[in-house]
């Protein structure tokens, strides 16, 4: 089986951001980037298909040069090969998705497993319009992936409000990961060596033939203001005597 | 002038609350354009919902009622959404934030040659048409002006930043759509739906929620929590933490990956207060925090904290709510 898989670089969900001073983005200067999260779980679910089915894993960042440091780390989980799309400026979710459905045709994948939202912007939607664009069926939000024997079919149990749902859908199909799909494996030593010598091709939005136009653009970036705290109580009886007297909840 | 169209959810066939803020988002921004407002209800066996949502005071409502609906795909909705809404020229197309619209928007916009903009925070209008929108980025860290350049807008809405929508005299007119749906083109079928069962409320419905973390220490530490929740009629949530270690079923997760909720009264407990967990829930309006640790970021937004052990705390709790109720 052949499966694509999508990282996109983003800060880490642990690091303190600062807005620029002309407020049209964070400022990225000293800030670490990561593979975003549910992308790393994305190519973990992809790794441990190749393994019970064999095949091929390729991993496919879009962005400026800085993006195939997220394509090493992928390599080095075990994927195969990259595609590093070098696109720099900006986009939208929809551009990206114009952007995988051609490298979609170009490699024609079996699977394709993206995150369910990147943890930067949390839109969420690339793709479910990569998808639609390519007329796959989708399996959101996965917990748990199964292929079938005849590798016609994925059976994906996906987690919905108030509960779970199982989905069948036919492959060629697209799959988005959710946190509790697998526990990511780290690189070895051996393997970030090895990623090294692995294979990272790069192409251009005009090869491609795609025009990034983004329609949903950030015009301004605010704080939000901050909640401010209030008091330590003393008891819980304290605790007790505010709620009912201050807050009035009880 | 700007028409929206508001997609809502029902289950079991009654209308799902959650759906009344993006109802109240949509008609207020298509009056403020002087535009129509319409709600959009696919599915099957939908008779009450359909009556509820006429009482919500939009322009009108229209029904897609097929059998190729009667268990949610994606795939067929968005066949469905973008037949319905083709003739309504609609500028604007909104469902609240739920895993519905999450995975069912972004489709359909592809349809419509529309921007996507997700879990919006506000509505712009400015001279009878929609100006922009707000939305927060960075696990709640940041807000951002968002605009749009194409001429047709999906938008899904939190549900904790607008109101719902409140039932209305006059009845809406209802017009039944139907679509052609080939049901094998679709390539996806829902084989099955396993419902976490519980008596409480859902969280975003709740009006006091409990949450616990991997301060519980396991499952039976959630046995706890449930008797302070038993008394408030409260819905339980988790962390992340909690929510990983297989305590509790992965839909009580609250944060920036998980549910978003604003109730009048949050209680965390062994909650060390992360930037995702509080994305989730610094909008709630009182806020208390139980945890060990003094220095636990959570009690920098708490407007109660209780330094102490849960195991103790939490049972005399109880006790003290107990006797002041
Ligand atoms: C300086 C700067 C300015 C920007 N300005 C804007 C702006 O004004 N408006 C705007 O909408 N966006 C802007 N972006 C881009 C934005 O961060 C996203 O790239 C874009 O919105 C699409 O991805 P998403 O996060 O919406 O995808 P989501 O739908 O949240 O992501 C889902 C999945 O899609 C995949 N994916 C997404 N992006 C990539 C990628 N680049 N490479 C590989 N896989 C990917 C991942 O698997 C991810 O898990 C800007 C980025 C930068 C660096
Ligand atoms: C991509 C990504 C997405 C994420 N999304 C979410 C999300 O949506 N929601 C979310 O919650 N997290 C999310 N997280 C995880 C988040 O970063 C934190 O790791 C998580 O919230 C921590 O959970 P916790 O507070 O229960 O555990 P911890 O941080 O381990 O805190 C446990 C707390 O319990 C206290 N404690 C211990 N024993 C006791 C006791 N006996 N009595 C009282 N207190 C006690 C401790 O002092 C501590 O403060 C996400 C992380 C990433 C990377």
């Amino acid at each position: 089986m052949k499966i694509l898989v999508t990282v996109k670089r983003v800060s880490d969900p642990e690091a303190k951001l600062k807005i620029k001073p002309d407020g049209s983005w964070i400022q990225t200067e000293g800030v670490k980037f990561v593979v975003n999260p549910f992308d790393e779980i994305a190519v973990e679910e992809a790794l441990r298909i190749k393994e019970k089915q064999t095949g091929e894993v390729v991993v496919v960042s879009i962005g400026d040069k800085v993006v195939t440091e997220q394509i090493r780390a992928a390599l080095a989980m075990g994927c195969d090969r990259g595609i590093f799309v070098n696109y720099p400026g900006a986009s939208d979710s929809f551009d990206i998705a114009g952007i995988l459905q051609k490298i979609v045709e170009q490699e024609k994948p079996d699977i394709i497993i993206l995150g369910k939202q990147a943890v930067d912007d949390d839109m969420g939607a690339a793709g479910f319009m990569l998808a639609e664009l390519l007329g796959y069926p989708q399996a959101a939000f996965a917990s748990k992936v199964e292929i079938s024997d005849d590798k016609k079919k994925a059976k994906v149990t996906r987690e919905i409000d108030g509960g779970l749902e199982v989905k069948e859908v036919e492959i060629p199909c697209i799959i988005t990961a959710d946190l509790r799909l697998n526990t990511p494996r780290y690189a070895s030593l051996p393997n970030i060596m090895k990623a090294k010598q692995k294979p990272i091709k790069e192409v251009t939005v005009d090869a491609l033939g795609v025009a990034v136009k983004p329609s949903v653009t950030v015009k301004k970036l605010t704080e939000p203001p901050k909640r401010k705290g209030g008091v330590k109580v003393e008891s819980v009886q304290d605790l007790v005597t505010k709620l009912k007297n201050e807050a009035k909840v009880i | 002038m700007s028409n929206v169209v508001i997609l809502c959810e029902h289950k079991n066939g009654e209308l799902v609350k959650q759906s009344l803020s993006a109802v109240k988002a949509g008609i207020d921004a298509a009056k403020a354009t002087s535009g129509k407002s319409f709600l959009l209800l696919m599915g099957s066996g939908i008779d009450k919902a359909k009556e509820a949502a006429s009482r919500l005071g939009a322009d009108g409502v229209i029904a897609v009622e097929d059998a190729a609906l009667a268990g949610y795909t994606a795939e067929a909705y968005a066949i469905a959404a973008f037949e319905a809404i083709k003739p309504q020229s609609a500028d604007l197309v909104l469902a609240t934030t739920s895993a519905f619209s999450k995975d069912l928007l972004p489709r359909l916009a592809v349809k419509l040659k529309a921007g996507m903009v997700s879990d919006i925070l506000s509505i712009k209008t400015d001279g009878g048409k929609i100006a922009g929108f707000t939305r927060a980025m960075w696990a709640g860290s940041m807000i951002a002006d968002v605009e749009v350049s194409a001429a047709v807008v999906v938008a899904t809405v939190r549900g904790t930043a607008f109101a719902h929508a409140e039932p209305v005299a006059a009845a809406s007119p209802v017009t039944p759509v139907s679509v052609k749906i080939d049901q094998g083109a679709l390539h996806a079928k829902s084989l099955e739906v396993i419902e976490h069962k519980s008596s409480r409320p859902q969280l975003a419905d709740a009006s006091v929620v409990v949450s616990g973390g991997r301060g519980l220490k396991g499952p039976e530490g959630f046995k706890t929590i449930e008797q302070l929740a038993d008394l408030f009629g409260a819905a339980i949530g988790a962390s992340r933490a909690a929510v990983d270690a297989g305590w509790v079923p992965n839909d009580l997760q609250v944060g920036q990956t998980g549910k978003i909720v604003a109730p009048n009264l949050y209680i965390a407990i062994g909650i060390s207060g992360a930037i995702q967990h509080l994305a989730g829930m610094k909008d709630s309006k009182t806020i208390v925090a139980i945890n060990k640790d003094p220095d636990a970021p959570i009690f920098q937004i708490a407007d109660y904290g209780l330094v102490a052990d849960f195991a103790k705390a939490v049972p005399e709790l109880v006790d003290e709510i107990k006797k002041v109720k």
